[in-house]
């Protein structure tokens, strides 16, 4: 008994979650319902590159290609299962599970996707990997593009409407969760340690390669759910919404939130997406100030909002919250010698 | 009964047409604390590098407390019971001190990803236990008060130390130590003799130390292995080691004589002449 409490617990923010975001689908305009859609999927994108990009410091750029291998999947099974009334529920209940099971597999295939090109890639650093994961993303695509039951270049349409804001926000929700609690528990530290130095992390009894290969699989199966999601929100799913441009929006929202940094990565996919919103009358524009954003950005704060740290960890902040101590996962702790502070028992937690 | 912690059979390391080490034998006891020198490029750090898995030797056999372990990588050697510390430190520099060391712990964890994702029993087992394991690594290294700070901003010193408290939280039988007194002043140098023989006798673990200092290798060794050009050229007690006309002449030389302030006889010659 005792040792399934946690367990449940651990879907708690899932439960308190799911009824917030119904109401706010109820309650928002389609305008403004598409837009919101738009930012959760990007926080999905987000935070889950920055498992890779952030935890474990290994530059990739090939997100969008998860995300198609995602999109598909969920596009074909989706489809498949439409008017498959399952006995003893509604249709509408019946297609929301046909539509819970496509996003699962879409985490599935991306996944294996994800094995497939991280093992032979992840023996590589930096710039190289960087280029190996472009141009491994650009081959998902085009071998999608050249796939006569995937729908060459014009895609699948007619996909039926399934991403609401409660799944939206249900996956952001879990994405979030994941990366946080990968965050605070040993595995996370592996990722960490991997990032900060590579030979030490090894001769430290950490498998880098192991988990280089675990990070890279785990965001590229959010991935897929986050290509999911956004083919069934606009009813589509082509070769053209995931080329590497895709990717690399993803990668300026994890470096313009700080690397490593989880509240950063939601913060500037939100907010990039709204600006991106904003801008759009201004049509090709929109990329001049985008870049000009990067740019200032990275002049005036080369390690992000947040550099690698959390909100919670920002000095102001922590002035804010009135010395009331959250377990600092990596933020210096303001001259607090020998005083006891006894967070051990809050440690292993660190979520809600 | 049991095998040696830490057994090298003839240990080869070719690159391309060099030699770094040659037939490199050394077979450690529990609890023997083992000096290994040799001048610039002799081969001590790539005897080291043979030992735990950085390099694969070419010839010859490394056994960790029994098991042949050649070709093993560094992590899988490192949970067979070999430790390290690196010549230039290779801390996790962004990282505070308490996670350094909880990393080290992170190989013997029984949970997985999917344990720390829903919270299982195993996962706040783990947590706890290796926090506490944590907590004792570096109140034995005298670092619990620097728990929280970030690992780059410690003294140089403490640095040392808390890579010695990350080595040992891996749970090793073998402590491998690469120039640990290096960039110390004579204080540390003192404090770091006596720290390390403390953990020989707390944990009965072996440790081979390589280092430049002469005072603190000869202080703390009980054995010592010499090597030049990688050939072991001698393999002794500190004290026959002092006055081995091999060593002193492909090592110690006018350095040592110096550092003893031993008369050198042919400055005194030069001044009559």
């Amino acid at each position: 008994m005792a040792s399934v409490r946690p367990t449940l617990r651990s879907f708690l923010p899932f439960a308190v979650g799911a009824p917030l975001l119904w109401a706010l689908q109820q309650i928002t305009p389609p305008d403004y319902n598409i837009i919101l859609i738009a930012a959760g999927v990007n926080i999905v994108l987000a935070v889950s590159l920055n498992v890779v990009n952030g935890f474990t410091g290994q530059f990739s750029l090939g997100h969008a290609g998860f995300m198609a291998v995602g999109a598909y999947t969920a596009a074909k099974i989706s489809v498949a299962l439409t008017g498959l009334d399952l006995p003893f529920v509604s249709t509408a209940v019946s297609d929301q599970i046909g539509f819970a099971i496509a996003l699962l597999a879409s985490m599935v295939t991306a996944a294996l996707a994800g094995i497939l090109v991280g093992m032979p890639s992840l023996r590589l650093r930096g710039d190289y990997l960087a280029i190996v994961t472009l141009g491994f993303g650009e081959i998902i695509r085009s071998v999608i593009e050249n796939m006569k039951f995937l729908g060459q270049a014009t895609g699948l349409s007619g996909l039926p409407a399934r991403t609401n804001l409660v799944w939206v926000g249900v996956s952001a929700i879990a994405t979030v969760v994941m990366a946080r609690r990968l965050a605070v528990s040993t595995q996370g530290r592996a990722l960490f340690a991997i990032r900060e130095d590579e030979v030490a992390a090894e001769a430290m009894g950490v498998d880098t390669t192991g988990y280089k290969v675990r990070a890279f699989v785990i965001s590229a199966a959010y991935a897929g759910l986050a290509g999911a999601l956004i083919s069934h929100a606009i009813l589509l799913a082509t070769p053209r919404m995931f080329t590497f441009i895709r990717s690399i929006e993803v990668v300026v929202m994890v470096v313009l939130g700080g690397l490593g940094s989880i509240t950063g990565s939601i913060l500037a996919a939100f907010v990039l997406t709204i600006a991106l919103e904003l801008l759009r009358e201004f049509q090709s524009f929109r990329m001049v100030a985008y870049a000009i954003l990067l740019i200032v950005l990275m002049l005036t704060r080369p390690q992000g909002i947040f550099g690698h740290r959390e909100i919670w960890d920002l000095p102001f902040v922590r002035r804010l919250l009135g010395g009331r101590l959250v377990p600092a996962a990596a933020g210096p702790a303001p001259a607090a010698p020998t005083q006891i502070r006894d967070d051990s028992t809050a440690g292993p937690k660190g979520t809600a | 009964m049991s095998a040696n912690p830490l057994e090298l059979k003839s240990v080869t390391m070719r690159f391309g047409g060099l030699k770094a080490l040659s037939e490199f034998s050394l077979q450690m006891a529990p609890g023997e604390l083992v000096g290994l020198i040799g001048p610039n490029g002799a081969g001590k750090t790539t005897a080291f590098n043979a030992i735990t898995g950085v390099y694969t030797p070419t010839e010859g056999d490394v056994t960790v407390a029994g098991e042949r372990v050649n070709g093993l990588r560094p992590h899988a050697i490192c949970v067979k019971g070999v430790a390290r510390t690196f010549q230039n430190i290779r801390l996790f520099r962004q990282l505070t001190a308490l996670d350094n060391v909880r990393i080290a712990c992170h190989a013997r964890a029984a949970s997985g990803f999917f344990d720390a994702l829903f919270l299982t029993a195993r996962y706040a087992e783990d947590e706890v236990h290796i926090r506490a394991r944590a907590e004792e690594y570096l109140e034995i290294m005298g670092l619990s008060h620097r728990r929280d700070e970030i690992s780059r901003n410690l003294p140089y010193g403490e640095q040392r130390r808390l890579e010695i408290a990350r080595a040992l939280a891996t749970g090793p039988k073998v402590l491998c130590l690469d120039e640990p007194a290096a960039g110390m002043n004579a204080a540390e140098k003192v404090e770091l003799m006596q720290l390390i023989r403390s953990i020989r006798d707390r944990f009965g673990i072996a440790i081979l130390v390589i280092e430049h200092d002469m005072r603190v290798v000869m202080g703390v060794s009980e054995r010592m292995l010499v090597l030049d050009h990688g050939v072991t050229i001698a393999h002794d007690k500190p004290e026959q080691i002092r006055r081995d006309p091999k060593v002193i002449e492909a090592y110690l030389g006018d350095a040592y004589l110096e550092e003893k302030h031993i008369a050198v006889p042919v400055q005194g010659g030069g001044e009559t002449a």
